[in-house]
């Protein structure tokens, strides 16, 4: 086991010295227990502090350590160098992003989207006064959105999208399956207010169920299966628009 | 209808084509198979339906209000299934010009021969 090392390809960019993107090569010793970001963090220390990735938390629940592993939307904190080695591992910053520096991307259309759907619980108006007591759930109530209230905003799936990548206008998975986590919520009366958003061609109907998103999702959130599930509410909307028009 | 200074949202007709959509690719991956099987292999080498499936059986199905039925829907809808996968398809391959004519001539086509058929089927019942 002696002094094994593993090559990184880095797609670097550093938009005050270059106009494009361009690979560089480093060397970091081998172990099969190290992540991509650990890998990221000896670089770092060792061999190019002028580095730049984003983590915090290490364990897959912040979401801030999104990139690409040989072409596939990873979470670097989550991915070993055990399931590479001996071959030469290809990162690159996120793709359908715009690329701030090396491996950083620039978040804010993620970060619209997620706001633009309400992300929170629009109580109805005749609201319970705090003194009634909590909201009670029962289980199965919990079970229609938990799965959905799982996302931790990494951006994989966008990364992942084939119409994300076409037209940035689409809603997108994330910000989708978070529109469903609300609009499945027992407590919450928003519905009405999500759906114009939901029935756009940039809502839904912007997916065509290629499904990858659901595939790289580090949390199992399926954000594909929110979509769809959210398509046949659209089509019942539809139809009562067709005889309620508001 | 307008919240005031809120982003305009405007409601796409997706649904209508999504739901031929869905139903067209259900007959596509359940019937059509099988219809090809029977119709186009199994019958003409003699496998199957001995000598029922002859050419006054198969017209007395098609003349009755049933049998056109069924096959108004075994061709009409799988048509619009491959339509709406051929106009989301050409979208998937970047072709971004005429998007409006693009839609006009897949789904005109798929109505059209819907239109085509539910005639000659007419024609014949009432022949
Ligand atoms: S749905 Fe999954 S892949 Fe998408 S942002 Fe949330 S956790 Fe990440
Ligand atoms: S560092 Fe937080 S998710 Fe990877």
């Amino acid at each position: 086991m002696a002094n094994k090392t593993i090559k990184i390809e880095i797609l670097r960019y550093r938009p005050e010295q270059e106009d494009k993107p361009s690979p560089q090569l480093f060397e970091v010793p081998y172990s099969p227990d190290l992540t991509i970001l650990e890998a990221l963090q000896y670089i770092k220390d060792h061999l190019d502090s002028t580095i730049s990735f984003r983590w915090s938390c290490r364990m897959a629940i912040c979401g801030s350590c999104g990139l690409m592993v040989d072409g596939v939307p990873k979470l670097g904190c989550k991915t070993f160098l055990r399931d590479y080695f001996p071959n030469k591992i290809k990162l690159e910053a996120l793709a359908n992003f715009p690329i701030e520096r090396d491996l950083v991307v620039v978040m804010d259309d993620f970060i619209n989207k997620l706001e633009e759907i309400k992300p929170y619980i629009i109580p109805e108006d005749n609201t319970k006064c705090l003194s009634d007591g909590p909201h009670q759930q029962t289980p199965e109530k919990l079970a229609k959105y938990k799965q959905y209230s799982m996302c931790i905003n990494c951006g994989l799936c966008y990364a992942a999208c084939p119409q994300y990548a076409l037209d940035t206008k689409f809603t997108g998975p994330a910000a989708l399956a978070l529109l469903a986590r609300y609009n499945r919520d027992s407590r919450d009366a928003g519905s009405k207010q999500r759906m114009k958003i939901v029935n756009q061609e940039e809502g839904v109907w912007g997916c065509t169920f290629v499904g990858y998103c659901s595939v790289v999702c580090p949390k199992g959130v399926d954000p594909a299966a929110a979509i769809q599930l959210l398509k046949v509410e659209s089509s019942k909307d539809y139809l009562i628009g067709m005889f309620k028009p508001d | 209808m307008n919240n005031n200074n809120e982003k305009k949202y405007i409601r796409s007709h997706e649904p209508v084509f999504w739901g031929l959509f869905g139903a067209g690719g259900t007959l596509t991956a359940f019937m059509t198979p099988v219809m090809i099987l029977i119709t186009g292999i199994l019958v003409p080498i003699g496998l199957f339906g001995e000598g029922k499936f002859n050419y006054q059986q198969i017209h007395q199905f098609a003349t009755s209000w049933y049998g056109a039925a069924i096959i108004l829907i075994l061709v009409a809808l799988p048509l619009w299934h491959t339509f709406h996968r051929i106009f989301h398809g050409l979208h998937d391959l970047g072709v971004k010009q005429g998007r409006d004519w693009q839609q006009v001539i897949c789904y005109g086509s798929a109505f059209a021969v819907t239109i085509f058929v539910l005639t000659l089927l007419l024609q014949m019942i009432a022949a």
